[in-house]
């Protein structure tokens, strides 16, 4: 008889071996719906791969594209790691995104070391207030997280919509319902000539390595840790759940904040109601295939850019619909919760007893 | 005065119950999942691919009850590969669904775009019509609310009717009910609780897809992409409401309903004043206000969300 025994401690080799092959076989799949697009499959992957690293402006497209993955990803992650489940990022991102172009697009006219912490500030903390929200409705009332965030997304959505025709609509926007642009000394520095890559990138990478200090070396990381493992037992060593549970609610909603800001104004320059195809909901496959680790996240949302960016070009070049990049990631998503399960788990062969 | 006539007209009734069917399919489907102990977040893309999948066979020529097969079993599907990560392998019940969600999507939109690569405007299907019973729907008031609507809102009321009577007065339903409670009574029995849950999620998650498809096959004649728009969320947040009980689940989607009929009624009436967003949003403003009223006293199944292994007590 088969059976299944928990691991003590996974190998570290199962831990970044497993999500590595999920990635691949995710990627390897892929060959199912080209060929029933009756795709070139060799082909597709080389134009796949193409996309990606076939020049130096490609590389950085697929950079751009890691931005706000990294921003979104670390999100999750640190929730996740609390059992705080923010699927609200999409939303926070917005909501960023939107105290970016309130503050940034000419309401305060203020020099550049001034105005570009400002968007940063007040971005992030838009953010986090939108994951404030629903984890006190969590905490106060027992209102399901995952309902809440989830539904807040929607909202948030319609409120940017309502502000892009409303109160932040463009005068010069000819009737578009988009923002009026960031003002030049507000925008993020460009890193490279003629590209889109920007510093967003470096601010996603520092915190990255802020996040994964945190949570291996700090109490906050230890009591978010706890809490996550176990509440009842990190509330019965005094740690205040609620309050941890705040907290990392207000740095998760925060980074889901700085991928808006760092969309808008490291990148779009203005904010329209299609700033983010999914972002949010991306993340939590980024952190996922990170395994929740923040340094894995940056690894991971580098592999999903990619496999957006590739599945693009592809997409342009052999006519090939552009969804099979989303397909390819949600088969990842699946895959590494396949993968993890083999990697906490032995199968054991026993000759079963009579009981 | 205008806006208390709105309730008296027999059209904004009739709309109540239109804008309710997919959900009472939905918040059905999600119920029996969570009975049996899973949550299944799969819902917003099992809806896609109901909508996708019963709207591609009809186009190709299933037929609409055909359709409505094809819509189930894909459902079913997409269920049991959410059954076979959070049951056997007992995986986190949130990301799994999550991913099915986001599978379920992207694969129906894949295919969608690859059979139909350049159509500038959806092709049209002709969907299920509206009933024309003699007499009854000739019946004043009563006529247009109940017996012109299509042929699926009366297969959603009974689905609440059978529903509830499999839950609560069959030993099938006892049964998914106590391994939603105590999985190991159910196994102490010589049942699979194993199979009783990939059993009702795999049920559940074909009646989710009926309500995506009442979308492409009775409210409209077309696919769109982001059509299901959150209902599947919605109808989450419902269950709750309605405290795991069919009865009061199809109340909760008939408010529901009845409060999207409304607002749309509403908004002719004081869309000067206020943006029409405000109205969009309240939908699913509603929606999480109800799930704080009911959050504390709802009656959660005891083992949701909880994995059961054979021999691990």
């Amino acid at each position: 008889m088969i059976r299944f025994e928990t691991r003590n401690a996974p190998p570290r080799a199962l831990t970044v071996g497993v999500p590595i092959l999920s990635a691949l076989v995710a990627l390897a799949l892929a060959s199912i719906p080209l060929a029933f697009a009756g795709a070139n499959i060799p082909t597709a992957y080389a134009e796949m791969i193409k996309g990606v690293f076939g020049s130096k402006f490609a590389f950085s497209e697929m950079l751009t594209r890691a931005t706000p993955l990294i921003f979104t990803g670390l999100a999750a992650a640190l929730a996740f790691r609390a059992k705080l489940w923010n699927i609200g990022a999409e939303g926070q991102l917005y909501l960023g995104a939107l105290a970016a172009v309130a503050i940034g697009a000419g309401a305060i006219d203020v020099p550049a070391f001034v105005l570009v912490p400002l968007i940063i500030v007040f971005g992030a903390a838009a953010g986090a207030a939108g994951m404030a929200v629903p984890t006190l409705l969590k905490t106060r009332f027992g209102a399901d997280e995952v309902v809440t965030t989830l539904l807040l997304n929607f909202i948030i959505l319609i409120f940017v919509q309502m502000m892009l025709e409303g109160a932040l609509k463009d005068p010069m926007s000819m009737g578009w319902p988009q923002s009026a642009p960031i003002l030049d000394q507000g925008m993020l520095p460009q890193l490279m000539d003629r590209m889109r890559i920007h510093s967003g990138l470096i601010m996603a990478l520092v915190a990255a390595g802020i996040a994964q200090f945190m949570l291996a070396r700090s109490v906050w990381g230890f009591r978010l840790r706890a809490v996550g493992e176990n509440a009842a037992a990190a509330r019965h060593a005094g740690i205040g759940v609620n309050r941890s549970l705040m907290s990392v609610a207000i740095v998760s909603g925060g980074l889901a904040g700085l991928a808006g800001v760092s969309e808008v104004a490291g990148l779009k320059g203005y904010l329209t109601a299609d700033l983010s195809p999914g972002f949010g909901y991306t993340g939590i496959v980024v952190a996922m295939l990170a395994g929740l680790s923040p340094v894995g996240v940056v690894i991971s949302a580098l592999f999903i850019a990619s496999v957006f960016v590739g599945a693009d070009s592809m997409s342009r070049a052999m006519g090939v619909s552009s969804y099979l990049a989303d397909l390819v990631v949600s088969m990842s998503l699946l895959c590494v919760l396949i993968g993890g399960f083999f990697a906490r788990f032995r199968i054991v062969r026993t000759i079963s007893e009579v009981a | 005065m205008d806006i208390l006539q709105i309730l008296l007209t027999d059209s904004f009734w009739a709309a109540s119950l239109r804008i309710a069917t997919p959900l009472i399919f939905g918040v059905l489907g999600a119920l029996i999942c969570e009975k049996s102990g899973v949550l299944n977040l799969g819902i917003e893309g099992i809806f896609a691919a109901g909508a996708m999948a019963g709207w591609m066979a009809v186009w190709l020529g299933a037929g609409l009850w055909g359709g409505l097969l094809v819509a189930a079993l894909v459902g079913a599907f997409f269920g049991l590969i959410h059954a076979i990560l959070t049951v056997p392998l007992g995986l986190s019940q949130h990301v799994s669904g999550l991913g099915v969600t986001l599978f379920a999507t992207s694969v129906s939109y894949f295919i969608y775009r690859t059979a139909l690569p350049n159509v500038s405007s959806p092709p049209r299907i002709e969907p299920f019509q509206a009933l024309d019973i003699p007499i009854l729907s000739d019946l004043p008031f009563i006529g247009p609310v109940l017996f012109q609507q299509t042929a699926m809102t009366w297969l959603a009321l009974v689905m609440v009717v059978l529903v509830w009577y499999v839950l609560s007065r069959t030993a099938l339903g006892v049964a998914i009910k106590a391994v939603g409670d105590n999985p190991d009574s159910v196994d102490a029995q010589g049942l699979s609780v194993y199979g009783l849950r990939i059993g009702a999620v795999m049920a559940g998650s074909a009646l989710m897809a009926l309500g995506g498809a009442f979308l492409t096959m009775s409210a409209f004649d077309a696919f769109f992409f982001g059509m299901v728009n959150g209902r599947g969320w919605v109808c989450i947040a419902l269950v709750i409401f309605a405290s795991w009980r069919p009865g009061k689940a199809l109340l909760g989607a008939l408010l529901f309903g009845a409060f999207d009929a409304f607002q749309v009624r509403l908004q002719t009436e004081v869309g000067a004043f206020v943006p029409g967003q405000v109205f969009l949003m309240a939908p699913y403003i509603l929606s999480i206000l109800a799930l704080v009223i009911a959050a504390r006293g709802a009656d959660y199944p005891r083992a949701l969300l909880t994995p059961w292994f054979k021999g691990q007590r």
